[in-house]
């Protein structure tokens, strides 16, 4: 069996832009690399895993920590007030569920449109979905004031008689985001069936093979099987299509249905949904650079995801970067003195810096990927995507901090801080977002074992086809 | 009964004698259980000799135990237990001794007869309130009061209506009193040299102390005292004067200008008390008077003015003038508010007296150009003008304040002297400062007065009450004067102890106590008593017998009669005719350089205030500072020093300094600094103590409110703590305000300018119906001066915790309703305009709208509503909220671990607890009140019956409250007014409930242009 060590060290190449596969591999080699990654035991893991590993579980405590104090003392240990009603926690919230949705994007409508370059990623961004979806879950509930009576918002029958207020975005941001939650987790898990019974298969320890027959749930590989999953995974595609715009829309209208300047806009949904791809494509490439790296496999992910993932991010950047000129121009044409007020000091208030740091990260420095050079270079594309992330991270911080300081009278307008509490909270989940992809890659094949099989079957068979045709 | 700590019972009543053999519940049950039979019980039931329902075994079982219980409770009841299978009526019993045994847990009526204001005593029925009239003394003078008690448990405080002095309204500190009396922090008992000790202890030594007086005919005795009208203690104290004629009577009262009364004592003769009648006065010139918020007439005044300003019939208002140094509560509402310097009022007073043909002496400066206009304005109105001498200025702009208006033919007309009600021949705190260092003093007896706090820092008076031998101090806390005192006797608050207090007009009121002391507190009059030999005599025989000697007929009938209606009839006291004194030289010309001015702390007073939470939390009228006392620097002197807000400033007067934070306060006079008292606490309690700078340490008696001094940047920079950030209105118009002339022309100038919505563009036409009630609130903007009164009264009756200073200056304070303040103009003579912003309860809530779990509706007579069971905290109803009046409670803000503040609690609101939203309710508790009473009455509510909080302390009433669907409504005429507008309605179709008045002010057209005329549009 051939494991991480012994393979021909030439096959680890990046093959480059034009291949989503290096060369020489066949399916028990596609097999052996990925699945070989879950069966290294521990203490053979790459040091850099154990110390990111460590590193990211000291945020989880760190979360924990900051969960603690929030519960015991109070919402107030964080900087919200009037009028900043809405701080740190939900800026977090629209980021996280963002990040989400590269994940739904790669699985679902790239497979419904054939894009084959996405086997290798899919099922890591699924993952990164399904962790992003937790850490941005936890957020409304902890910005709670009594976050004990969250379950108030679930539409269960109750002694009161008193059922959620419909009208209100937030119950349905409840629906949208418990749905997309859903059906992420189930997709990600069906996807995954053939690779669990591929694992059972080939697992070294008993134990092993024990687990993943369970999760596997006697997957066999009879042509039956993978007639019916097809079909299942085709309609669950289908299925998740509308989440890929829905769940963002519906988060813009905690913003938009307000009466807020700076929130009350039509243009979000479009707009929020092209940012939240932007940001998922941003985390995908912050998150797979690395991985390729550490575990040797710039053959499994190559160039040619990353230019497309970069792509991508140039174009959903573009939208975004039309959303906030039309947010500036609706503002100065459309004439009303609180909107202009809101954009003026949005751009030169208090929170100015946010603003322009914003524009530089989200926009301006982007636009470099148009240049192939640039997108080839790994390092900077790694670059770029953390700066689009905190671009990201500001523009949901410039809409809920901006337009709340200062609204319509002059009397109520406030400053927002952050306390040490919401950077522990945020940090916490970055660092709980990290843990959990750190124990995936190790616990699961993180890249679709039999869909890059399927690569070399069609591989191969346009090969055979040529050498016939010859 | 066990004693609670807060709330110790003392001696017993007529019932309380039953009441202290109650035995509660729970000691029976701590007992050791005496088994029951129960094969005895079972032979027992079956032969139906037994009760024939029972609820324990116990009862069943007819044990000793219960037996004894029920002897005890009710003695004669437990023998009919047997015989009676009637357990309803055992029940109906036990559960009123239960009821009465949480009573007497509680607070109790004292013992002597207290007259309720509405109702009989025997009427008391929990939950439905009672309300006592009673007087506190606010600087000696009598503010009459209607106190509202549950189930002997004063909770809060309303002006009595027919009191002179009151009119129904109050300011912030008759409000806040409520809450010193359930202070934590107040002191407990005597205490002797720091220890305690008894009440017996400290009679016996000081009347030992009273032997050996007598011997001296009272030689050393130095009693100091604030200002006293009571009639009772003046008596007292002339008795003892009599006694001992080598008795001394010394009063300090810190926040008051001794130049008043000897002002008014050199124009009568004797005396006096110098009022103005505003009702009848066109034109008022204040010279740097704050009459709209100072001094024992300031309410009759508020409401003599607002009556004045009034514009929507095509009357023409008064017109104002404030000149004055630092921006005060009057001046926000002057037509012309000119800077000057303090210390350059007196010349101005001359030179305003020498134009209005008045002999003054020279005033020494050439008159501003503004003066004359403002002289033709008083001499066109004469007879029907006033000109008000400021509260801290000296003797001389008293003198020629009067001169001027004697010469302008006012007095009788807007001028009325009125006997003086303060006591004769007393003497100051200077002299008993001097008398101490040399050695005069023996004996020294403090009530109230806390000097080594409150004495200018130029007497040193903590080195002086170190001379006298035996000091005792009559105080609420133990405090700084306390420290130094042999004696210390906790003080009864004015709601604990029988007094009597008299009005600016001289009409008496008999304090009723609503409730026995909570710590054993003692009056002045009992303190008093024990030197006249009468150490065991109470307050109420006190005051009572006076009283008895003072009304010859039907003295019963007197006595409850007054103490019904909260004042004597026939009490008031004549006027006098006064006589211009001649006026003395100008002692000085206005300071060349920098100076500094003195001011009581807009919210804290003279500092006896400081430990009340509610006070330290209300925004200072003019800066909305809260928690500490800033130094009021003026725009052009601020960048001239280089310092915004929060750095800090040296302030130096005769070589002694403090350090406070700038406060940068348009409209301040340039080179005048205002420091304020009251702060800098060294003793005051957890809430009071060590904030602020004490501006005390830098007095000078010789010159105690106004003095030259000087001012450096220390470099070091403060957190402070203010509630409104941003001081314009940013090119919004929260304010709408015009000129008489353009309101004139457009009665309807606030909407004049709104694009007018279409209605009917909405998915939701008309989605409510009112078919009973519709409230509103309309609030005019026009007379109201920002005195903070509404904030404080809805902070007590809606039960508001006070959350602290660095909760302030993060931006979550929780007050209900609030007092915007703008300004507009230019920085060195702005216009200023407060607004008061409750929940504006609008039609088409934004709140409701994004509330998950519909913890905010709309009610059936449009009020919004807020659950706060059902509320779990996503704030987004305040981030959707334009007017940004709802408050959250990001940390558990009430105080459920002090016991002693749950007796405050106005048991008809919620107690908020942590992570619920809240918001001014237009106080539903009372809307609920008057509901069930009406109901019962088969009748509608009338206009007027229902108050809101805010509406009925509002000084010049400019909230009015009532329901728009009686078109006869005060609420629905005012809200038919051209001059009515919605706040931010035609921008967001919110359609408020709260609607304003637009502001009209009547500037003289002489002074366009020129300096002074603020009110630029």
């Amino acid at each position: 069996m051939a494991t991480l060590e012994n393979l021909d060290s030439k096959q680890l190449i990046d093959p480059g832009p034009d291949r989503i596969l290096g060369s020489g591999h066949d399916y028990e080699t596609v097999t052996d690399r990925i699945a070989g990654i879950v069966y290294l035991p521990l203490k053979k893991a790459p040091k850099k895993w154990l110390v990111g590993a460590f590193i990211s579980f000291v945020f989880v405590n760190l979360l924990m920590l900051a969960m603690w104090v929030l519960f015991s003392k109070g919402v107030g240990t964080w900087g919200v007030n009037i009028p900043i009603g809405w701080g740190f926690a939900i800026v977090n919230f629209v980021w996280w569920i963002g990040i989400g949705h590269a994940g739904t994007l790669i699985s679902a409508i790239l497979f419904l449109l054939k894009q084959d370059w996405r086997t290798s990623i899919n099922r890591f961004s699924e993952a990164m979905t399904l962790f992003a979806v937790a850490c941005a879950g936890m957020f409304p509930v902890l910005h709670l004031g009594r976050p004990w009576l969250a379950y108030w918002l679930f539409p269960y029958p109750n002694s009161m008689w008193l059922w959620p207020q419909p009208r209100s975005p937030l119950e349905w941001d409840v629906f949208a985001v418990s749905t997309y939650g859903t059906i992420s987790l189930v997709f990600w898990y069906c996807g995954l069936i053939p690779d669990f019974a591929s694992m059972r298969d080939n697992a070294p320890h008993l134990w092993q093979r024990k687990i993943y027959g369970i999760l596997g749930l006697g997957w066999r590989g009879s042509a039956i099987h993978w007639h019916r999953y097809q079909k299942a995974y085709l309609l669950l595609a289908g299925l998740a299509t509308p989440l890929v715009l829905s769940v963002h829309t519906v988060v813009s209208f905690d913003f938009a249905i307000s009466i807020i300047p700076g929130w009350h806009t039509t243009i979000f949904p479009p707009y929020f949904v092209a940012g939240a791809i932007y940001s998922g494509f941003a985390m995908v490439l912050t998150l797979i650079i690395p991985l390729r790296a550490w575990y040797n496999m710039r053959d499994l992910i190559t160039l040619r995801h990353i230019d497309a993932a970069a792509k991508l991010m140039l174009g959903t950047g573009l939208i975004v970067a039309y959303g906030y000129s039309m947010e500036a121009f609706f503002s100065w044409y459309g004439g009303d003195k609180y909107e202009s007020f809101m954009y003026w000091n949005r751009m030169t208030g208090p929170y100015g810096f946010s603003y322009v740091l914003l524009i530089l990260c989200n926009i301006a420095l982007p636009q470099a990927l148009w240049s192939r050079r640039v997108r080839h270079n790994i390092v900077l594309v790694w670059i770029l995507s953390i700066i689009v992330n905190c671009g990201m991270w500001l523009e949901r911080f410039v809409i809920v901090v901006t337009s709340l300081h200062r609204d319509f009278l002059p009397s109520s307008w406030g400053i927002y801080i952050p306390t040490k509490w919401d950077w522990a909270t945020y940090t916490g989940t970055l660092g709980f977002f990290l843990f959990l992809i750190f124990l995936f890659v190790r616990l699961l094949p993180s890249i679709s074992i039999f869909e890059v099989r399927e690569v070399v079957h069609h591989e191969k068979h346009l090969e055979h086809a040529y050498e016939e045709k010859l | 009964m066990k004693d609670t700590p807060q709330f110790p019972q003392s001696g017993d009543n007529g019932k309380g004698g039953a009441a202290s053999a109650l035995v509660p519940l729970e000691s029976l049950l701590e007992r050791p259980r005496r088994k029951v039979d129960l094969e005895a019980l079972r032979l027992k039931l079956a032969e139906g000799r037994g009760p024939k329902f029972w609820r324990t075994l116990e009862e069943a079982a007819e044990t000793e135990d219960l037996k004894e219980y029920i002897e005890q409770e009710f003695p004669g009841l437990s023998g009919q237990i047997p015989q009676g299978v009637d357990r309803r009526s055992l029940l109906k019993v036990m559960a009123a001794s239960l009821a009465m045994a949480g009573a007497a847990a509680c607070t109790k009526q004292p013992k002597e007869l207290i007259v309720p204001y509405v109702r009989q005593p025997e009427n008391v029925i929990p939950g439905i309130p009672l309300f006592y009239a009673t007087a506190m003394p606010v600087a000696g003078y009598a503010r009459g009061l209607l106190v509202e008690s549950h189930l002997n448990r004063p909770t809060k405080v309303e002006g009595n209506p027919d009191h002179p002095a009151s009119l129904g309204a109050t300011t912030i500190f008759e409000q806040a009193s409520v809450l010193n009396l359930y202070d934590p922090d107040r002191s407990e008992s005597v205490l002797h040299e720091g220890r305690m000790d008894l009440w017996g202890a400290f009679t016996g030594a000081l009347s030992t102390e009273a032997q050996e007086l007598g011997m001296r005919k009272g030689e050393g005795l130095a009693i100091l005292t604030g200002v006293v009208t009571s009639p009772t203690l003046i008596s007292q104290m002339n008795a003892l004067r009599a006694q001992w004629p080598q008795a001394k009577w010394y009063v300090h009262e810190p926040s008051v200008n001794p130049a008043i009364t000897s002002a008014a004592r050199k124009i009568a003769g004797r005396n006096a008390f110098i009022a103005y009648d505003l009702s009848k006065a066109d034109v008022i010139v204040g010279l740097e008077s704050d009459f709209l918020n100072t001094g024992p007439a300031a309410l009759v005044y508020a409401r003599q003015f607002a009556k004045r300003r009034a514009v929507d019939n095509g009357q023409t208002p008064c017109r104002m003038y404030a000149i004055e140094a630092t921006p005060s509560v009057s001046g926000s509402l002057a037509d012309h508010h000119i800077p000057v310097k303090s210390s350059a009022v007196p010349a101005i007073a001359y030179q305003l007296a020498k134009v209005c043909g008045v002999t003054a002496p020279d005033p020494g400066a050439a008159a501003p150009e503004w003066l004359d206009a403002i002289a033709q304005d008083l001499k066109n109105a004469k007879g029907r003008c006033v000109v008000l001498p400021g509260e801290f200025q000296p003797e001389s702009v008293h003198l020629a304040a009067y001169a001027i208006n004697a010469a302008l033919g006012n007095v009788g007309q807007t001028v009325n002297i009125y006997e003086g009600v303060e006591p004769e021949s007393t003497l100051s705190i200077e002299e008993l400062a001097g008398d101490l260092n040399n050695g005069r003093v023996e004996t020294l007896i403090i009530i109230s007065q806390n000097p080594v706090y409150s004495a200018p820092a130029s007497l040193n008076f903590e080195q002086a009450i170190r001379k006298a031998r035996m000091v005792v101090r009559l105080g609420q806390f133990y405090d700084e004067t306390s420290r130094w005192s042999h004696w210390h006797v906790p003080e009864a608050h004015y709601l604990e102890t029988w007094s009597d207090s008299r009005a600016f007009d001289g009409t008496v009121t008999i304090q009723q106590p609503l409730v026995e002391p909570l710590y054993n507190g003692k009056s002045a009059h009992e303190i008093l008593s024990i030197l006249l030999g009468k150490p065991d005599q109470n307050s109420h025989e006190i005051v009572k017998a006076y009283w008895q000697s003072q009304v010859k007929n039907d003295f019963d009938r007197v006595w409850k009669t007054s103490l019904h209606d909260g004042w004597i009839v026939g009490s008031a006291v004549g006027t006098l005719n006064g006589r211009a004194a001649p006026l003395p030289p100008l002692a000085a010309q206005a300071l060349s350089g920098t100076e500094i001015v003195f001011r009581p702390d807009p919210t804290i007073g003279d500092g006896s205030w400081a430990n009340n939470g509610w006070l330290q939390e209300c925004p200072k009228p003019q800066s909305k500072m809260t928690w500490d006392n800033v130094v009021a620097v003026s725009p052009k002197n601020a960048s001239k020093l280089g310092v915004d807000k929060g750095d800090m400033l040296r302030v130096t007067v005769n070589g002694r300094h403090v350090v406070g934070p700038t406060w940068v306060l348009p409209g301040h006079a340039e080179d005048s600094f205002t420091v304020y008292f009251g702060y800098g606490r060294t003793a005051s309690g957890r809430v009071g103590t060590k904030i602020g700078y004490n501006a005390y340490a830098i007095q000078d008696s010789a010159a105690p409110f106004f003095a030259g001094g000087s001012i450096e940047k220390t470099g070091e920079h403060y957190r402070i703590a203010n509630i409104q950030e941003t001081q314009t209105m940013a090119g919004r118009e929260p304010v709408r305000a015009a000129d008489l002339a353009e309101f004139r022309e457009h009665p309807d100038f606030p909407t004049r300018e709104e694009k007018p919505l279409d209605r009917s563009l909405t998915l939701y036409p008309d989605q409510w119906h009112y078919k009973d009630y519709k409230w509103g609130m309309a609030i005019d903007l026009n007379v109201c001066t920002g005195c903070s009164a509404c904030i404080v009264a809805c902070q007590a009756e809606n039960n508001i915790a006070v959350v602290g200073k660095d909760q302030v200056a993060r931006g979550r304070h929780m007050h209900w309703i609030r007092v915007d303040r703008y300004y507009s103009g230019d920085l060195d003579t702005p216009a200023m305009y407060n607004q008061p912003v409750p929940c504006m309860q609008c039609e088409n809530a934004p709140c409701e709208l994004v509330c998950p779990v519909a913890a905010t509706v709309h009610s059936n007579e449009g009020l919004n509503e807020m659950v706060y069971n059902r509320c779990v905290g996503t704030r987004y109803c305040s981030n959707n909220c334009p007017y940004k009046v709802r408050r959250f409670n990001f940390y558990l803000y009430s105080d459920w671990n002090t016991q002693s503040l749950y007796g405050a609690r106005n048991p008809d609101v919620t107690v908020r607890s942590r992570g619920v939203m809240e918001k001014c309710s237009y106080c539903i508790q009372r809307i609920q009140e008057q509901k069930i009473k009406t109901d019962k009455e088969n009748r509608r509510i009338a206009d007027g019956e229902i108050l809101t909080a805010c509406q009925q302390v509002c000084p010049t009433q400019a909230i009015t409250f009532g329901d728009l669907n009686d078109k006869n409504s005060k609420v629905a005429k005012l809200q038919a007014l051209q001059r009515n507008y919605k706040l931010l309605d035609s921008d967001l179709d919110t359609r408020p409930r709260t609607t304003y008045l637009g502001y009209v002010r009547n500037p003289n057209e002489a002074l366009r242009g020129q300096r002074g005329n603020t009110r630029e549009s």
